[in-house]
């Protein structure tokens, strides 16, 4: 084979090899629409629902971000420690503690200038998730043991602790409850202060007479979503640091070999992923309703594994695939108000659930294709 | 009856990047002790393989005393009665010697139990038969590499095997297990058994072998009969050129003492002890060899100097200040480089670049760093200058390093290493694996070392390379030193009982 | 005190406990015995209870639900099966795939076949054993002993068969050899024509459909109803109790029973302590984390349990 020839066989393998999440897309939403169609409803009308309503216009748009947000953030956890070979399952307690450190930052502090408030509040989010994240790091360099259970384990421990301190925090009972001598039924927090909170996209935008819907919760946070996925690729590719935790990832034997210190690296790793995931409190708590409830949160650090391998563990890829997760939640969403119920919106938690499995499934196809190719 | 027990014909074998056998053709006489030679990476593993029915080939015949058959799985190998002793033994570690030999043809009682009883007492029978001693009672991670080659050879013989395919079985021996393993080839001939004995080590074919079969490049280059040929010629076909064995060497004047290792003794993951009380000094300019069969201690050895594990007793020092217990950082730090003795293992980061490669264990240090980045402008012209110094190919620094030869990968190591201007150099297994060329360039390599002054430790199992490079040699067994001997005319079979532990 | 939380109900509350999470444990052994890991069970169990009561209320018999459940848990074993070892992807994420299509699929189900995420299991099995006995007919030793091992629902019998019969399987049998063998050196094996590839379908198929029986036990047996998420991490509690077991039939199924002491203890508890109902749900995962720990150092997995085989090219 002559060298041009090969080069651009390369190149053509090269293309392939990053488009195998859009071969899972496709192939997820064939499946998709087998589903749809047993249910006796018209696959093609659905999703023509489902899309065109998630971002056929600005307030589609705005949710379809507001909900890719968070996904953004536990994709990037995930990912930031599968980097370092860890697989990072407790997003989902580190999203709860986080979030929760955040608000009770948030309604305790209520004296402070917004200046100290915001970035405290962010810190204690991410503060949060880094200590849930602590644990299974420690165990896991200085012990071996497995993080996948432990961090699982404190996934649970996490539901039932901040269950419980969201009972002890509850916000007193509004004035029409008081008024009817009702107690506070609702487990969530006080809201935190008003000096804490990040503004709308939609205020922003009016102050420079762009119009965008008022009431669209698209918020700063997913600004700060994004410049977390630019520091991780900085953090990864470009510092010492994150030539150390890929190379730990990679050959942990040749990291140590070459003085990487593997439980440190193991640790910061994780209490990154965990910072990542904790980060989800500037979207919900600063940016959304203000006040903690355990139901805001509920599937976000799973999803972010699914978020994480779509996106290829690479941080632009994260957010594409977030921005993709935010479409199918708001348009299935939508879909089943629209459809008056006939549609669960669970049907987007199958077809989810679906591409991870297409994903990994084609990438193994790929690399042997390639594999083959190259022998010929 | 054929002339040959096993015609292989036109065999061809692909694999992802290599082209392991090409039109291969091997025959064998029934009875016949029959060496199959070559190089690593010669093909020698792969026909194999797919006589064992391991791999199908892409193109060819093979016949069984003139019957065609397709072995299209090792079922059918045993069928027709062919054993392989692998290279890498294929025994299950926790599992008992009675349970490995009878994996896949399990005798049962009631029809639903293993008849471990009646397994057992064959295998005795077996084993008396041939001369082994063996407990099938015990479990495979007790016994010695001697006793687990016994094993294979029993779990093959179990199988009614006519046919013995032994894959470089004398690698991990001592000479004097050589020797046992030789009777025991002896006994099984005679018995009418047909043995293929696949090695690269040319004194081992001309003692034991009837034929050889030569191969390089995946293509048989010939076939002899052992009494009418010699070392030279079947050395010549195996390279395609004459070699030069000895590699010669320059008195050079020894210095003050680099490394000192007092007392030094530690322990494995199962708190075994695998070091004990190990006293050894490295001065400038001077090549210390460890020898000893692999697994007496070697590889611990070489982690305790690094820093890679912790000792439990005793002392080391560099240039006689203490640099016990300092992490494996500190101690690249001092200046001591290493030749990790399992490349693919420790040495280099597969999916990294050959420039990150190139920088790794300095990638936290200026020039490699600004603040927290990585200063790539600096490590892209190193890895350019490197590349060029060390002729490694192809000449592309961005290629990810699993994507280079063996010996392009070692190249990177060495490179590497020797760059950080090292006052001790650590070398293990630093020619495992390699063809003949690249075994010259790091030879080559360390003798440079060694004549700038460099203390340098050589560990190795190739007792040749031994030999040849070192000026003194500390003897391994069982993790002690148990002699060291200044390289001047060292006996070959003393040094062989020593690596048995006779002489302790 | 003491005696009003240590008495025969409380073992045998224990032993009803422990039997999901020792089905399920046992899943894991066959699975990582043959080198698969399968952190799928949770979402198999979780599937499997589901469609154990789904089953149950469309057939009208129990027992066609639990057939249903062993069958769809085999099915989702397959699916992981298929993806790791045939396509030898990695066994971890196929497994949180099957726990996050489980979270959907369930609900999804639920909305589609029920109307509501909340089923009722319409029938639940009969209690077998011996009537237990009034106190003055026998004294409380016989008592006791009919309490805690003869008066269960027929599951409980049938998993302590299950037990016994998978621990002679692995140990005694060609079979087990040949499992234990392909999850230790799976080129050994291969060498001595042991398919390595059926070995793992089998062992990965058997692991789905215990996990299976584990969540029809949990739904139609101890809830009597579904609901969403309802397996509540058993299933990587169950990974935590084979891994503390070490990968033996009787050492899971010891530890199983550990965790229904813990979680037993920690209900009767609630009752006579004024301790926040929510730190009593911590429990059983603080307990599992315990367990791991201490389990470190001592315990050996399978060798190559997590990585795919692959035939190695020379």
């Amino acid at each position: 084979m002559d060298k041009e020839k090969l080069q651009k066989e390369n190149l053509f393998f090269s293309i392939i090899e990053k488009i195998t999440p859009i071969i899972a897309i496709i192939g997820a939403l064939f499946i998709g629409s087998i589903v749809i169609l047993l249910m006796g409803e018209d696959p093609i009308q659905v999703y023509k629902m489902m899309f065109g309503l998630a971002i056929g216009n600005r307030d589609g748009w705005g949710n379809v971000l507001f909900r890719a947000t968070p996904l953004i953030f536990t994709g990037l956890a995930v990912a930031f420690a599968f980097r370092c070979g860890l697989f990072n399952i407790g997003g989902e307690g580190q999203v709860y503690v986080g979030t929760f450190l955040a608000a009770f930052v948030g309604f305790t502090f209520t004296n402070l200038p917004a200046i100290l408030m915001i970035p405290l509040t962010i810190a204690a989010s991410a503060l949060g998730g880094a200590l849930w994240a602590a644990l299974p790091g420690f165990l896991k360099a200085k012990k071996g043991i497995h993080e996948v259970i432990i961090t699982i384990m404190m996934n649970w421990i996490a539901t039932s602790l901040t269950f419980y301190l969201a009972l002890l925090y509850k916000a007193p009972p509004t004035e029409e409850m008081r008024l009817a001598g009702l107690p506070q039924m609702i487990p969530h927090t006080s809201e935190i202060a008003e000096t804490a909170r990040l503004p709308r996209i939609a205020s922003l935008l009016s102050k420079i007479n762009i119009s965008f819907p008022s009431h669209n919760p698209l918020n700063v946070s997913f600004f700060i979503a994004v410049i977390a996925a630019i520091l991780v690729y900085y953090i990864l590719w470009k510092t010492s640091l994150g030539y150390e935790i890929r190379a730990v990832g990679y050959n942990s034997a040749a990291a140590e070999y070459a003085g990487i210190s593997i439980p440190k690296n193991i640790l910061l790793a994780m209490m990154i992923s965990g910072a990542l995931a904790g980060l989800v409190g500037t979207n919900e708590i600063m940016g959304y309703k203000f006040r903690w409830r355990q139901e805001l949160f509920l599937g976000l650090g799973f999803n972010g594994i699914a978020v994480a391998l779509l996106g290829k563990n690479h941080p632009l890829g994260v957010v594409l695939a977030a921005i993709l997760f935010g479409t199918l939640s708001y348009g299935g969403a939508l879909v089943n108000i629209f459809t008056a119920g006939k549609i669960p919106r669970e049907l987007i938690m199958v077809i989810q659930a679906v591409i991870v499995i297409l994903v990994v499934i084609s990438d193994e196809i790929i690399k042997r294709l390639i594999l083959r190719r190259k022998t010929e | 009856m054929a002339q040959y027990l096993i015609e292989m014909k036109d065999i061809s074998k692909t694999f992802p990047l290599v082209k392991a056998n090409d039109k291969v053709n091997l025959m064998v006489k029934k009875g016949e002790i029959h060496a199959l030679v070559g190089e690593n990476g010669a093909g020698k593993s792969t026909l194999m393989s797919i006589l064992y029915g391991l791999y199908q080939a892409d193109e060819g015949e093979i016949y069984i005393d003139g019957q065609k058959i397709v072995i299209s799985n090792p079922n059918i190998a045993i069928e027709n009665k062919i054993g392989m002793v692998h290279q890498h033994f294929m025994l299950v570690p926790p599992l008992t010697v009675v349970e490995n030999v009878i994996l896949g043809m399990e005798p049962r009682k009631n029809y639903f139990f293993i008849d471990l009883k009646k397994a057992a007492s064959d295998i005795k029978i077996l084993s008396e038969k041939y001369g082994f001693k063996i407990d099938p009672w015990t479990k495979i991670e007790d016994v010695s590499v001697g006793i687990q080659q016994r094993v294979e050879i029993i779990k093959v013989l179990y199988r009614g095997a006519e046919i013995l395919i032994l894959d470089e079985p004398t690698a991990v021996l001592t000479p004097q297990e050589v020797e046992e393993l030789f009777k025991i080839l002896k006994s099984l001939k005679r018995q009418g058994k047909t043995i293929i004995f696949i090695t690269h080590k040319l004194n081992e074919v001309m003692a034991i072998s009837d034929r050889v079969t030569v191969m390089r490049d995946g293509k048989v280059v010939g076939t002899k009969e052992t009494s009418q040929t010699n070392t030279s010629e079947i050395a010549t076909l195996m390279v395609g050129r004459e070699v030069l064995l000895i590699t010669s060497k320059e008195d050079q004047k020894i210095g003050k003492t680099v490394l000192r290792l007092e007392q030094v003794s530690a322990f494995n993951q199962h708190k075994y002890p695998v070091l004990k009380d190990i006293n050894l000094s490295v001065k400038e300019g001077q090549i210390i060899g460890i020898a000893g069969v692999e697994g007496n201690g070697q590889t611990e050895l070489v982690e305790v100097i690094t820093g890679l594990r912790s000792i439990s007793n005793g002392k080391i020092f560099l240039y006689e200040k203490d640099i016990t217990g300092l992490s494996t950082r500190k101690i690249r730090e001092l200046h001591i480089a290493h030749i990790p003795e399992d490349r693919r293992k420790r040495g280099f980061i597969a999916d990294y670049s050959v420039a990150e490669n190139l920088v790794l264990g300095s990638h936290y240090k200026p020039p490699f760093v600004k603040g927290s980045f990585i200063n790539f402008p600096e490590v892209n012209r190193y890895a350019d200058q490197l590349i060029k110094d060390y002729d490694i190919r192809p000449a592309v620094k961005e290629n990810l390093l699993k994507s280079l030869s063996g010996g392009n990968q070692q190249k990177v190591i060495v490179a590497r290493e020797l760059q950080r201007e090292p006052i001790l150099l650590i070398a293990a297994q630093p020619t495992r694996g390699l063809d003949v060329g690249s075994i010259e360039f790091v030879h080559k390599q360390i003798l440079k070392e060694r004549s700038k002054g460099i203390a340098i430790l050589l560990v190795s199992a190739e007792l040749d390379e031994i030999l040849s490079l070192s000026d003194e040699i500390a003897v391994m067994y069982e993790g002690r030193i148990i002699e060291t001997l200044i390289n001047k005319d060292v006996d070959k079979g003393k040094l062989g009982l020593l690596m048995t532990g006779v002489y302790k | 005190m003491f005696s009003s939380i240590i008495n025969p109900d409380f073992f045998a509350s224990a032993i009803r406990i422990a039997i999901p999470l020792a089905l399920a444990g046992l899943g894991g052994v066959y699975s990582e015995k043959s080198g698969v890991v399968n952190i799928g069970l949770e979402g198999i169990m979780l599937t499997t209870a589901f469609a154990a009561v789904a089953a149950t209320n469309f057939s009208g018999n129990v027992w066609i639900g639990i057939l249903i459940a062993a069958i769809v848990g085999m099915l989702l074993g397959l699916i992981h099966a298929i993806v790791t070892v045939s396509f030898k992807a990695n066994q971890i994420v196929s497994g949180v795939a099957i726990n996050l299509f489980a979270s959907g699929i369930t609900v999804f189900l639920s909305w589609l076949w029920f109307h509501e995420t909340q089923i009722m299991a319409l029938k639940s099995l009969p209690i077998w054993g011996f009537r237990v006995p009034a106190p003055e007919e026998a004294s409380s030793l016989i008592r006791g002993l009919i309490v805690v091992f003869a008066h269960h629902s027929p599951m409980v019998y049938i998993s302590f068969i299950i037990i016994v019969i998978s621990n002679i399987l692995i140990f005694r049998t060609p079979f087990g050899l040949r499992l234990r063998s392909v999850g230790e050196y799976p080129q050994a094996a291969d060498t001595l024509g042991v398919n390595v590839t059926k070995m793992r379908y089998i062992a990965v198929l058997i692991s789905g459909g215990l996990a299976g029986l584990a969540g029809s036990v949990l739904s139609i047996e101890q809830a009597h109803f579904f609901v969403k998420e309802m397996s509540g991490g058993r299933g990587f509690i169950a990974l935590a109790a084979m891994i503390f077991g070490k990968w033996t039939p009787f050492g899971t199924a010891a530890a199983a029973l550990l965790f229904g002491i813990g979680e037993a203890l920690a209900i009767r508890v609630q009752g006579v302590y004024t301790i926040p109902v929510q730190f009593i749900n911590m429990i059983p995962y603080l307990l599992a984390i315990l367990v791991l720990v201490g389990a470190i150092g001592r315990a050996t997995a399978p060798a190559t349990s997590g990585i795919p085989y692959e035939k190695e090219i020379s």
